[in-house]
């Protein structure tokens, strides 16, 4: 025999020898074979025994198995032997078979239904560690069915006089409650009102008792509103418990570092909190309680901390006046404080619920929450990203957004997608000024680029092309960010993309807002040949060099021939897709070099979609408004083949109706082409691959149709079927000052459909600086003749104006309309 | 409620699992594999809470065993920590200076004081006294019992 702790204090209980001699068998096995060798001899002894006659080492028998199974083994042979042991008289043997049922059955085995009859003569025994074993066993494993078999049993131990067994069947009335929740078998307790204690809750009873019935009790309210109704009245009596627990002298008991019986102040408190919920009257009945404990709980050690922290849960969750929850709210603050990170840790997740209503109270600790972002521990800095990004406001967006990019470049590989894109959020409700957005965004991408959603590239280029006053700043600054790594593929994307679209700014070399550098057109190819050459450019980034390299064939003079020969030796490259691109912009160089000035021409500002909004998304809306693909003759604005890239760029965008902002001045529109708002742009484009054939580059037709005032409305119009036509209205402003509220009205025959889209804007700046412009799709489906009313409405010079005007005849279609 | 308490050794032998909710082996597995392996890369001196799924893990290492619980969200995490403890107190009452031994050997004991101290995920007592004495007298009934059959002699 080998005892391993021979300490005089062991209890006397002779210790189960056989267990303990398989116990050290198995574990002085060196291998894992061994050790299973070992298993499956006692496994066949155990087997053995188990079908042997009543022999005295039942029980030890049980227990090895038990412990077999606890590493890992498979037992299933057992639970016969379990249902066995159970029904026997020895307490022993009842012991270790109630135990085993616990282990190795679950109420989804069909041998838990042979237990409920032993468990039910149990919960009648004499003695009370018997019936105590048919309780707990209820509790751990018992089906919905068992549950509602022996409900009746249940309440009839509530109301028993013993307090030890008082306690358990409350706990296992909690267990019922939670299984069966049609309440049918558990209006017999609830009808008691729990325990006989409950309605009245003398002292006198033992606190185990006391909190088996508020446990029962939360559980009831939770689950009827009816209940909670009723419970409220004892208010009162809870509030007289709690306070005798918190000012009562030491006893020896219940106390833990100096707190009476924290459990039970924790579960009343719980209890308070589900009762005082949008109630007045019951919260009026606790706010001195609440305030009391708040203050008087000592909180140097963890237990305290733990009554605190429940205490200040209630308070926010109830109906407190305000000088509570100022109480409250402070607590969590010094909680922030606090030297153990547990605390620092849980004051967050409060006041991470809290902060949406009580915003300025959490902004005030600020401060020391930006602090734990710099703390060592996972858990704790992830909750302060979390408060941090809620507490970022358009006040403090500057410095929080200062915190938080310095957070990202030493934050844990989990927390970087999800901090990358809270700071994107933010930054896109707050920005105080485009060039910080765009900044911003490139810290983002050259600290966490890997991590980014992939729709932050094409965001971040329409970002750029609407901040129109800082091309040459951006691409300054992104070619800088090029020459130093081009390993971050979201970066190398925008910047390619940067480089081809506003090269000439580059080379330009003067700048406002950055040092002026001097790069020349050869360092400029060498970069992006550079990336091109790259193994660590995604096939994706190669293509965005590629084009850019085209692109920059009509930005700059010298090195065209450098260009051509680049894009000559990608029309044998292996990948497919850049094979192809090559090879047609080849085509660009050679047949249809007239074209390509037109083709690689400044892109116009890019609307902005919803937020969100992807191509591939089904969120509906965006999609089913894309205009039937119409081709424009001879509009091309974009380079053709890259229908793939550039153009994914601008269905992404373009297809949408929804302007989150009025699209401002279009820059650099090209000379007597009419610039079409870009939501048919994405649909252009995908006619464009037919419009490759020589075509004259004639433009659409543009009539004036009204003149007046100094405001100027065109129109012209493309038929898109047989019935349906597109009306594009364009209003210029030749006054010397701005026009503001700019709508337009349309009225048609009636059974014309009119269709209007939404507007590019409604301003119209002085001196026909931009113009507005506004689609209108017809469709004339019994070819009646088309004439159209206009309402022109305005507002210049704090004065209103309106006109209407009638447009009879539309260009391009004959005098009948069709 | 608690929906399971879980001991296991820096080795990731599991000591003792007490499971509060039906759960079947290949869940209860999946779930110790989880718990050994979120709770043993923990670097020391850390926050003692995690979050798993939908549960909120509060854990706390005494001498070679970890002692790892999973808590409902809106369980207090403070607490947790003080039931845990108190757990490690009973035991220490119970054995005399408890250590991993201990519970090996003497597995089923920790189980009938768990029993004494939760049922059903919550607590069930909040004395300790009262706890080793239901501990003791049980623990006489059966020796009683035990008396009354032979013991088999080995």
């Amino acid at each position: 025999m080998y005892f391993y702790n021979v300490n005089e204090l062991y209890r006397a209980m002779s210790p189960s020898v056989p267990l303990q001699e398989m116990i050290r068998a198995i574990r002085s096995a060196r291998t894992q074979c061994e050790e299973r060798g070992v298993i499956q001899r006692e496994c066949a002894a155990i087997r053995a025994q188990f079908r042997q006659a009543d022999n005295g080492g039942r029980s030890h028998n049980l227990a090895k198995l038990l412990y077999v199974h606890m590493l890992g083994y498979p037992a299933h042979f057992g639970q016969m032997e379990c249902v066995r042991m159970i029904a026997s008289p020895r307490y022993s043997e009842k012991r270790v078979g109630y135990l085993g049922a616990m282990m190795l059955l679950d109420e989804k085995q069909d041998a838990s239904l042979l237990i409920t009859n032993s468990i039910k003569n149990d919960l009648s025994h004499s003695n009370q560690y018997v019936q105590s074993l048919a309780l707990c066993t209820l509790a751990c494993m018992g089906s919905a069915e068992m549950c509602r078999d022996l409900a009746p049993e249940i309440d009839r131990l509530l109301r028993a006089s013993n307090s030890y067994i008082k306690k358990k069947a409350a706990l296992c009335a909690v267990h019922i409650v939670r299984k069966v929740h049609d309440l049918g078998g558990v209006s017999c307790i609830a009808s008691s009102g729990g325990t006989p204690s409950d309605n009245s809750i003398p002292r006198r009873e033992p606190n185990s008792v006391l909190h088996g019935a508020v446990v029962l009790i939360i559980e009831l309210c939770e689950r009827n509103p009816e209940t909670l109704e009723r419970f409220r009245k004892t208010v009162p009596d809870l509030v007289q418990i709690m306070k005798g627990l918190v000012l009562s002298g030491y006893s020896p008991e219940h106390d833990v570092a100096g707190i009476s019986d924290p459990f039970l102040q924790v579960r009343i408190l719980r209890l308070l909190r589900i009762l005082g919920h949008n109630n007045e009257g019951a919260s009026d009945a606790m706010n001195d309680l609440l305030a009391q404990v708040a203050t008087n709980t000592d909180s140097t050690k963890t237990v305290g901390n733990a009554v605190l922290y429940e205490t200040v849960l209630t308070v926010l969750d109830i109906k407190s006046e305000s000088g509570l929850r100022v109480l409250a709210v402070n607590i969590l603050g010094r909680f922030l404080l606090n030297n153990d990170r547990n605390i620092r840790y849980i004051a967050m997740t409060s006041l991470q619920k809290i902060v949406g209503t009580d915003h300025n109270a959490v902004q005030r600790h600020r401060g020391t929450i930006v602090d734990c972002l710099k703390d060592q521990d996972a858990s704790v800095k992830r909750r302060a990203l979390e408060l941090s990004l809620a507490l970022v406001s358009a006040s403090n967006v500057r410095s929080m957004m200062k915190e938080l990019l310095l957070f990202l470049s030493s934050c844990p590989a989990e927390l970087k997608a999800h901090a990358a894109s809270g700071i994107f959020n933010a930054a896109e409700r707050y920005a105080p000024s485009q060039r910080w957005h765009i900044d911003t965004i490139l810290h983002v991408l050259t600290t966490a680029g890997g991590d980014v959603r992939d729709e932050t590239v094409p965001n971040l280029i329409q970002l750029i092309t609407n901040a129109s006053e800082l091309h040459c700043y951006t691409v300054h600054k992104l070619y800088r960010a090029l020459l130093t790594d081009i390993s971050q593929q979201s970066l190398v994307q925008v910047a390619c993309w940067c480089i081809g679209e506003y090269g000439d700014l580059l080379l330009r070399g003067e700048c406002q807002e950055t040092e002026a550098v001097q790069v020349t057109e050869d360092d400029v190819l060498d970069a992006l040949e550079t990336v091109l050459q790259s193994h660590m450019s995604s096939p994706a980034t190669r293509g965005f060099a590629l084009t850019a390299t085209m692109k920059l064939s009509t930005r700059i003079t010298d090195n065209v021939d450098r260009i051509r020969s680049i894009v000559s030796i990608y029309g044998s490259c292996i990948d497919v897709e850049l094979q192809q691109r090559a090879v047609e912009y080849n085509a660009l160089f050679k047949k249809y070099d007239h074209m390509r000035a037109a083709v690689l021409e400044r892109m116009p500002v890019i609307e902005k979609n919803s937020p969100g909004h992807t191509n591939g998304e089904s969120t509906g809306e965006a999609i089913k408004d894309i205009q039937p693909a119409k081709v424009k003759q001879g509009e091309p604005l974009l380079p053709p083949q890259p229908a793939n890239q550039v153009c994914d760029l601008l269905d992404l965008l373009g297809g949408s109706e929804e302007t989150l902002q009025p699209c401002p001045a279009v820059g650099a529109p090209a000379p007597g082409l009419l610039i079409n708002t870009a939501s048919t742009a994405g649909g252009d484009l995908l006619d464009l691959l037919g419009v490759l054939e020589p075509a004259p580059l004639a433009p659409a037709p543009t009539v004036p149709v009204y003149e007046k005032d100094g405001v100027t409305l065109t129109l012209s119009c493309e038929k898109q079927c047989d019935t349906g036509l597109t009306v594009t209205l364009t209003a210029s402003n030749s006054t010397d000052s701005d026009i503001s509220s700019f709508t337009l009205q349309a009225a048609v025959p009636k059974s014309v459909q009119l269709h209007m889209k939404a507007p590019s804007g409604d301003s119209l700046p002085a001196r026909r600086t931009a113009k507005v412009t506004q689609m209108v799709v017809l469709n004339n489906p019994n070819k009646v003749n088309l004439k159209m009313r206009v309402r022109i409405s305005y507002t210049s010079q704090g004065s209103a104006f309106q006109d209407t005007v009638q447009i009879d005849s539309f260009p391009g279609l004959d005098a009948a309309g069709q | 409620m608690m929906h399971f308490l879980l001991l296991f050794s820096r080795q990731g032998k599991l000591r003792l699992q007490k499971w509060f909710t039906p759960v079947t082996d290949r869940e209860k597995k999946k779930v110790i594999r989880d718990m050994m392996m979120l709770v043993l890369a923990r670097p020391p001196r850390s926050c003692n809470f995690l979050h798993y799924r939908d549960l909120k893990i509060v854990y706390r290492r005494y001498a070679s065993l970890y002692f790892c619980t999973g808590l409902e969200n809106q369980d207090n995490e403070l607490l947790g920590l003080e039931v845990l403890h108190r757990y490690v107190e009973l035991l220490d009452k119970y054995f005399g200076n408890v250590c991993e031994l201990d519970i090996i050997f003497n597995f089923e004991k920790a189980y009938y004081i768990l029993d004494e101290f939760l049922m059903g995920g919550e607590v069930l007592e909040t004395s300790k006294v009262a706890v080793s004495v239901s501990m003791e007298e049980a623990d006489t009934l059966q020796e009683t019992m035990e008396e009354y059959m032979s013991k088999p002699a080995y």
